[in-house]
C-alpha cells in the first residue's frame, strides 16, 4: 500500500526551527489546549479581569474568567480589589451566577458556606454539629479549619485602573511581565485617569483563541479584508507606523499615524477601493484628537494570551479573550471613555464604536475569517499555515508589511510550549 | 393597561411591522432606509446594556444617513458568510399614542440559514418603537432592538 501520510498528526510537525510555518495542529487539539491553558491562563502569565471602574463601590463584584475558570472581582470594604475563584471549597460549585452586584459576603446556595469578599471561608452550618437528647450528633472533625478552606485566592496587580489576576502566586510584577516598550503603550492608555464603562459587546467566535491574539498582531489583513477603512481613508499603506515587541515577543504594539498625502489608491493596492465614496454621515469618522495620544492615531497592543487593548481614533476599549475548548472562545469587548469626556466626546466614542465588535464596519469580518481558518485546519490538520510576510526572522519594525509579530508569538509559544513538564 | 388606539392606526402599525420583518429579511436594504425618518435612531442594543443604562450599542446610527451608510457597507466592503435571515415578530403593544405618533413595543425573533447549514436561532429580543406619521406614510422614528441573546453568533451583518 503506498504510503500517504496521516491527514491527522499525532502532534503538530514544525517544518524548521523557526515560526513562519505554523502547523494547523496547533489550533486542533485539546489536549495541546489544556496544556495552553495550564502554561499560558494558569501559570506565570497575568490574566486580564476587568476594570476598576466596573466595580467603584465596597462590595461590587463581576464574574468573569480567567482561561476557563470562573473567577470574580470584587472590592472589599477597604477599597482593595481582590481576585477569587468562583468554586466553592465544600463541593466546587460555581456558586456565584449573576454576573455583577454588591455583596457583604459570598455564600454559597448548596450549604451555605460563607466567605469574605477577600474569599476567606468564614463559616459551615453545623460545624459543631447539632445537640439532640444530650449528644451531639455529627459536626465536622475536630482538627477541620476554616483558614486552610477558603476560596482559591488569585494575586491581584492593578495598573491604571485595569485589573490583572494570576493562580500564580510566584508570577513576575506585572511591570516586568510587560517589559518596558509595551509598559509605556499601556501607560498611554490608562494614565491615571478614571475610567467611564460605556457597555459591553459579547460574541462567541468559533476559532481556537490564538487566532484573535494573531488578528490583531496582523498588519497585513486591515487593508485588503477591511475594504470599509481604505474606503474611507482610515488606512492606507503609507501610514507611518512601527511594530514593537517586548523582550520574548509575546506581547506587541502596532502604531500607526495616518498617512495625509497622495491619492489613497496610488498607496493601497486594492481592486475594490472606490475612491470617490463618502460617507452619506461622515458623524461616523469625526475624528477629535486627544492630547493624551502623543502624535499615534492608533495603537493597538496585544498582551498575551489574555487581552487586547483598542485604541483607534477616539475609540478605546478593551477585548477579553475567553477560550472555550480549541476551537471556540468567547470575546468580550468593554467600552470605555474618561471621566473628563463632555458628552459630545462621549458621543463620539459610541459612535465611532460602530467601526468595532461584533456587528462593526471592520471587526464583524475579523470573526468570519477566524471561523472559515479554524474549518480549514480542521479539515487537514497535518497542513501547515504561512506567516511569511517580510521575512521568516522577528523583530520590530517600521513599516506594516510584515507577520513578524505573529512569527514572534509563535517563538514564544514553543519556547513555552515543548519544554519537557518538570511536574 | 390598554391605550386606546384608532383601528385604522393600528392596522397601519401592524401592515409597518410586517413590512419591516419583509424588507429586511428580502435583503432589501434601501426600502430598509426608506422606512425610517431623515432624523431616525436605530440601536442594536444588548439587554445588559440596556437595563444597566451604559449607552453602548452594538450597531448605534441617528440618521438615515447612517443606515445608508450601513446598506453600502453590507454591498459593498463587509466580507462575511452569506445568510438569510427570518424575523418572526410579534403583535405590537401599544404603549402611548399621541397625534400621528405611536409609541410601541413587540418581540422578534431571528432565525439564521447559511448555505448548506442547519437553520439557528440567531438572535431574540423586542422592538422599542417610536412611529410617526408624515405625508399619510407611517415611519420609524427610532427603532431600539434590545436583544436578550447573550453571545452573538459570530457576527451580526444584517440589520435586525
Amino acid at each position: 500500500m503506498p504510503s500517504q501520510p496521516s491527514v491527522f498528526p499525532d502532534k503538530p510537525l514544525w517544518e524548521s526551527p523557526g515560526t513562519s510555518r505554523i502547523p494547523f495542529a496547533v489550533y486542533t487539539s485539546e489536549q495541546l489546549h489544556q496544556r495552553e491553558l495550564d502554561r499560558f491562563f494558569y501559570r506565570g502569565h497575568w490574566n486580564y479581569v476587568g476594570l476598576e471602574a466596573e466595580i467603584p463601590l465596597a462590595g461590587d463584584f463581576k464574574r468573569t474568567v480567567v482561561g476557563e475558570r470562573s473567577v470574580l472581582m470584587v472590592r472589599d470594604k477597604d477599597g482593595a480589589v481582590h481576585v477569587v475563584e468562583n468554586v466553592c471549597a465544600h463541593r466546587g460549585m460555581q456558586f456565584c451566577r449573576e454576573r455583577h452586584g454588591n455583596r457583604k459576603e459570598f455564600t454559597c446556595p448548596y450549604h451555605q458556606w460563607s466567605y469574605t469578599l477577600s474569599g476567606d471561608l468564614q463559616g459551615v452550618p453545623f460545624r459543631r454539629g447539632v445537640r439532640q437528647d444530650g449528644k451531639v450528633n455529627g459536626g465536622m472533625p475536630a482538627d477541620f479549619d476554616l483558614k486552610q478552606n477558603g476560596l482559591t485566592q488569585l494575586k491581584v496587580a492593578c495598573r491604571g485602573g485595569v485589573v490583572f489576576a494570576s493562580f500564580d502566586h510566584d508570577v513576575e510584577p506585572l511591570e516586568d511581565f510587560l517589559g518596558p516598550v509595551i509598559l509605556g503603550y499601556f501607560d498611554r492608555l490608562f494614565n491615571g485617569r478614571k475610567l467611564k464603562v460605556l457597555g459591553y459587546n459579547r460574541q462567541r467566535i468559533p476559532g481556537n483563541w490564538k487566532l484573535m491574539q494573531e488578528n490583531i498582531k496582523d498588519p497585513y489583513h486591515p487593508g485588503l479584508l477591511h475594504t470599509w477603512f481604505v474606503t474611507f481613508g482610515l488606512w492606507r499603506a503609507d501610514n507611518k507606523s512601527e511594530l514593537k515587541m517586548d523582550a520574548r515577543h509575546r506581547h506587541a504594539a502596532m502604531i500607526s499615524t495616518r498617512g495625509q498625502s497622495g491619492a489613497a489608491a496610488q498607496v493601497t493596492q486594492v481592486s475594490s477601493f472606490k475612491e470617490s465614496m463618502q460617507l452619506q454621515d461622515d458623524r461616523f469618522l469625526d475624528i477629535v484628537p486627544e492630547v493624551w495620544w502623543g502624535g499615534p492615531t492608533a495603537v493597538m497592543t496585544t498582551l498575551f494570551p489574555s487581552v487586547i487593548l483598542q485604541q483607534q481614533v477616539n475609540s478605546v476599549s478593551t477585548r477579553h479573550i475567553q477560550p472555550d475548548g480549541h476551537g471556540a472562545f468567547n470575546f468580550e469587548w468593554t467600552h470605555f471613555g474618561f471621566d473628563d469626556d463632555d458628552a459630545a466626546m462621549t458621543r463620539r466614542r459610541l459612535r465611532q464604536a460602530n467601526l468595532f465588535g461584533p456587528a462593526g464596519f471592520v471587526s464583524a469580518d475579523d470573526g468570519e475569517v477566524i471561523e472559515f481558518s479554524q474549518r480549514g485546519f480542521e479539515s487537514k490538520p497535518a497542513h501547515r499555515a504561512l506567516a511569511e510576510l517580510g521575512g521568516r526572522d522577528v523583530g520590530d519594525t517600521d513599516h506594516m508589511v510584515t507577520e513578524t509579530l505573529i512569527r514572534g508569538m509563535y517563538q514564544y509559544w514553543r519556547e513555552v510550549m515543548e519544554q519537557e513538564d518538570a511536574q | 393597561m390598554t391605550v386606546a388606539i384608532d383601528p385604522q392606526d393600528y392596522l397601519a402599525l401592524t401592515q409597518l411591522h410586517a413590512q419591516y420583518a419583509a424588507v429586511v429579511d428580502a435583503a432589501d436594504w434601501d426600502a430598509w432606509c426608506d422606512m425610517f425618518t431623515e432624523d431616525c435612531i436605530y440601536k442594536l442594543i444588548p439587554r445588559e446594556n440596556h437595563e444597566r443604562g451604559l449607552p453602548l450599542a452594538t450597531m448605534d446610527f441617528e440618521s438615515r444617513g447612517m443606515l445608508k451608510d450601513r446598506a453600502f457597507a453590507i454591498r459593498e466592503t463587509l466580507f462575511h458568510d452569506p445568510y438569510y435571515q427570518r424575523h418572526v415578530v410579534g403583535a405590537p403593544r401599544v404603549l402611548e399614542v399621541a397625534r400621528d405618533r405611536i409609541v410601541c413595543e413587540s418581540n422578534y425573533a431571528v432565525f439564521r440559514t447559511k448555505l448548506s447549514e442547519l437553520t439557528t436561532v440567531f438572535n431574540v429580543g423586542r422592538y422599542l418603537d417610536t412611529v410617526v406619521r408624515t405625508d399619510a406614510t407611517w415611519r420609524f422614528a427610532e427603532r431600539l432592538c434590545v436583544y436578550d441573546s447573550e453571545l452573538i453568533a459570530n457576527s451580526i451583518i444584517y440589520p435586525i
